[in-house]
């Protein structure tokens, strides 16, 4: 199971913002290539984030590169400077199925080139309606561990506005969110642009997490101690999971048993572990406060 | 000579050393003065005084960048050409610029001063300064002075509102300014008081300055500007670095379980700090948990709180905006008080000595704790204790805040330029890259050792800050000393070296 809750974007030509990418507590990194790059930036920023992955470890965060697209004239260059042992995910916008397939097939054979033994992943980016569409047969490709909504362009394909409601994205996200949890990989949210809103990125992220998805980008780095607050389990969550698997172990493997007079079975423990193995990896305190 | 801590010290001063506390016999306060003189000429000013060469003048600081009055009796000195002057100034800032000339002159030689910026601070570096600056701390300034370790002939007392009969106050009159914490001692203790001022009125709302011993009050067009107090550092960071550090710093204190009914703080006016009381108020209102009182140079946003009965008590040395300066005029529990009374090392009731917990910054900050806030890493004065020193002694738990790098140097080093503030005093480093708490307080590393926060070593800091830096070469000074750095009991923790 890939959990992540926070990517945080980082321009790769900022010098100054690629030094601290790893200590604001995103889960991942997503270096960008792509549109916070300008034209004339696009070779420097490519070497700048070369020479930076090289120089710092990064060991405890995900590290993420959001590549220009496959029909961009930077493709291949970007993909030729960062594919290597030090990047674990490629992200792909504008992506569509056959995009993906020629990246998986791409990465590959350069894995293999390059003697990379680790297999690098792939988080498509869905912003067009077409990709919308082909969302279950995107995450069925091998090396695709999330899916993450591109809001903006989504709406600007579909041609429609968006609002602090997020109506108009409302069936794409429970698409995602849908095709993900069935395939075991997160469902990652489009980010919320309005950096100075603190209260509107709350109100987004719960939102979002209603609908299913377990994760959200944030384009500033205020935003994600936000994000991860939302999206990991709860001081409470993980008391009632501590306990309910402490139950578990004194039931002596019966199937059924009570806590607190509510019927204890397979889907509230199933649903403990997974937020007791969340809380573990997202460094949070785990334990029970008392046994009743 | 060296002091305890291996840093040279200059002859006819007393070095540092562990634990050696100066012993404290108060001189007696000058003379109850019968009438207070009224004056309208800076000119008649000095003829009375008979001002002539090698006095010692004092001032403070609570116009800040803001003041006209020390520019004022400068101008005097330069006109007449006064020699061998003696400044003993709470501080001194960039708008005291004209001093330069006169330092350079031979007019000024000496000066004494808790904190130092700007053109003056340049100019003492470069060695151009006959004698020594002294370096003091807020808390050993009036302990210098009550003690007649520093002799004050006149002390200018910039008033921002006077009475007819000679009391002054620092609420009322154009250039209001709050509170008057750090010119009490040379109220008392100089020779000759002068109160200079903009504002005279019939009577007094209320008297921070007794006219008893008001010598002369001397009445000119304006004492210098408002706007000029309020620090460039009082408002909360939107860095994300700063705020990351912020977020620890306040969950710090919260693990520490520091945050409980009836506790005591100082977090300052830096934009970090100021962003860590509003991550702590906002614990507080969560937990519906009230501060016995919090002490300092005192800002809006400690105002608000004492407002809103988060904090019983605001003791004030030092207003910081005007928002404090209303505040202090108007709500009974915000409460002036001078600086033997925040910090006095011979005053064993100092309010220091009463705080939970303070949060201080850094320029630099070594491998034994030690804290420099006087110099940058090249060594040039940017700085000075203020009441770094004081608090960081006096509170229970001293928590100091700051990027591990600041542009391309590192912040923690192997030994720090110049020691303001003594590393067994410092109890806990925050940056964004990690927590260090000083080996010495095991009780903290017992508390804090199931915690969710990234704790570590101030070792393991200084490497991580190499790893990104590579390692900074030491920039080398000159011979010549141009100052020393006090502890606030007057024995010597370092010296400044020309540059």
């Amino acid at each position: 199971m890939i959990m992540r809750r926070s990517l945080l974007f980082i321009p790769a030509s900022k010098p100054a913002m690629l030094q601290n990418a790893e200590i604001f507590g995103a889960d991942s990194i997503i270096f960008d290539l792509e549109d916070s790059v300008s034209v004339d930036e696009k070779d420097s920023a490519r070497i700048l984030l070369s020479q930076f992955l090289i120089s710092f470890n990064l060991d405890k965060v995900e590290v993420c590169v959001r590549v220009n697209d496959l029909h961009s004239p930077f493709f291949v260059d970007d993909l030729n400077a960062m594919i290597n042992k030090k990047v674990d995910t490629i992200v792909l916008p504008k992506a569509n199925v056959r995009d993906v397939e020629f990246l998986d097939k791409f990465l590959l054979k350069m894995e293999l080139e390059r003697n990379i033994l680790k297999t690098i992943n792939i988080i498509p980016i869905i912003e067009t309606c077409e990709a919308v569409n082909q969302i279950n047969e995107i995450v069925k490709i091998n090396r695709v561990n999330g899916l993450l909504l591109g809001g903006e362009d989504l709406t600007n394909d579909l041609e429609v506005s968006r609002t602090i409601d997020g109506w108009e994205i409302f069936y794409p996200r429970t698409k995602i969110a849908y095709a993900c949890k069935a395939r075991g990989i997160d469902a990652i949210d489009t980010p919320y642009i309005n950096t100075l809103d603190e209260e509107g990125l709350i109100l987004d992220t719960k939102k979002a997490k209603s609908l299913g998805l377990n994760a959200k980008c944030a384009i500033h780095p205020n935003q994600v101690s936000v994000i991860n607050e939302i999206l990991s389990p709860s001081i409470e969550e993980i008391e009632y999971a501590s306990r309910v698997m402490i139950a578990v172990e004194k039931s002596n493997d019966k199937g059924v048993f009570s806590l607190d007079g509510k019927m204890i079975d397979k889907p509230i423990i199933n649903k403990a572990k997974k937020v007791l193995e969340k809380a573990k990896k997202f460094g949070l305190k785990v334990g029970a406060k008392d046994e009743k | 000579m060296k002091n305890s801590l291996g840093r040279e010290v200059p002859n006819s001063f007393t070095p540092y050393m562990e634990d050696s506390l100066t012993s404290f016999t108060p001189i007696k306060e000058k003379d109850k003065v019968v009438k207070t003189e009224f004056l309208d000429s800076i000119k008649e000013c000095f003829d009375l005084l008979k001002l002539s060469d090698g006095m010692t003048l004092s001032f403070h600081h609570h116009l800040r960048n803001g003041d006209g009055v020390l520019n004022l009796v400068l101008k005097e000195i330069k006109e007449r050409d006064l020699k061998d002057i003696t400044i003993a100034a709470s501080s001194i800032f960039p708008v005291h610029e004209e001093m330069c000339e006169l330092i350079e002159n031979g007019n000024i030689t000496k000066i004494y001063t808790n904190y130092l910026s700007g053109p003056v601070a340049k100019t003492i570096t470069s060695g151009k300064m006959k004698d020594l600056l002294i370096m003091s701390t807020h808390g050993g300034r009036p302990f210098l002075i009550e003690s007649g370790k520093l002799k004050i002939d006149v002390s200018f007392i910039a008033a921002p509102c006077v009475d007819k009969a000679g009391n002054g106050n620092g609420v009322e009159g154009k250039n209001a300014c709050g509170t008057l914490g750090y010119a009490i001692a040379d109220l008392k203790y100089a020779s000759k008081v002068v109160l200079v001022t903009d504002t005279i009125k019939d009577k007094l709302e209320f008297v921070d300055l007794d006219r008893q011993y008001v010598d002369y009050v001397l009445k000119v067009d304006s004492i210098g500007e408002q706007k000029g107090i309020v620090s460039g550092t009082t408002r909360i960071t939107r860095d994300p670095v700063g705020l990351i550090i912020a977020r620890n710093t306040a969950k710090l204190i919260d693990e520490l379980g520091l945050i409980k009914e009836g506790f005591s703080m100082q977090t300052g006016a830096g934009s970090i700090s100021l962003a860590v009381t509003q991550y702590i108020e906002k614990l507080m209102i969560e937990r519906q948990i009230k501060a016995s009182f919090a002490l300092g140079g005192i800002t809006s946003y400690y105002v608000k709180m004492l407002e809103s009965g988060l904090i019983k008590n605001l003791y004030d040395v030092q207003c910081f905006d005007l928002e404090a300066v209303k505040s202090y005029k108007n709500n009974q529990n915000h409460i002036g008080i001078s600086a033997t009374e925040y910090a006095g090392p011979h005053n064993k009731k100092a309010l220091v000595n009463k705080l939970d917990f303070v949060i201080l910054g850094a320029t630099e900050i070594d491998v034994n704790f030690n804290v420099n806030v006087t110099t940058d890493s090249n060594g040039i004065i940017i700085g000075g204790s203020g009441g770094h020193f004081d608090t960081a002694r006096g509170a229970k738990t001293t928590i100091i805040t700051s990027q591990l790098l600041r542009t391309r140097l590192p912040i923690v080093k192997d030994e720090v330029t110049t020691i303001t503030t003594l590393g067994k005093d410092v109890d806990i480093f925050v940056c964004e890259r990690g927590i260090a708490i000083n080996p010495k307080r095991t009780d903290l590393i017992e508390k804090l050792k199931d915690s969710t926060l990234n704790i570590t070593t101030i070792d393991e800091l200084l490497k991580k800050a190499h790893q990104i830096t590579g390692i900074p070469k030491n920039v080398p000074h000159k011979d010549k000393i141009v100052g020393v750095v006090l502890a606030s009991d007057g024995t010597v923790i370092d010296s400044i070296y020309q540059r």
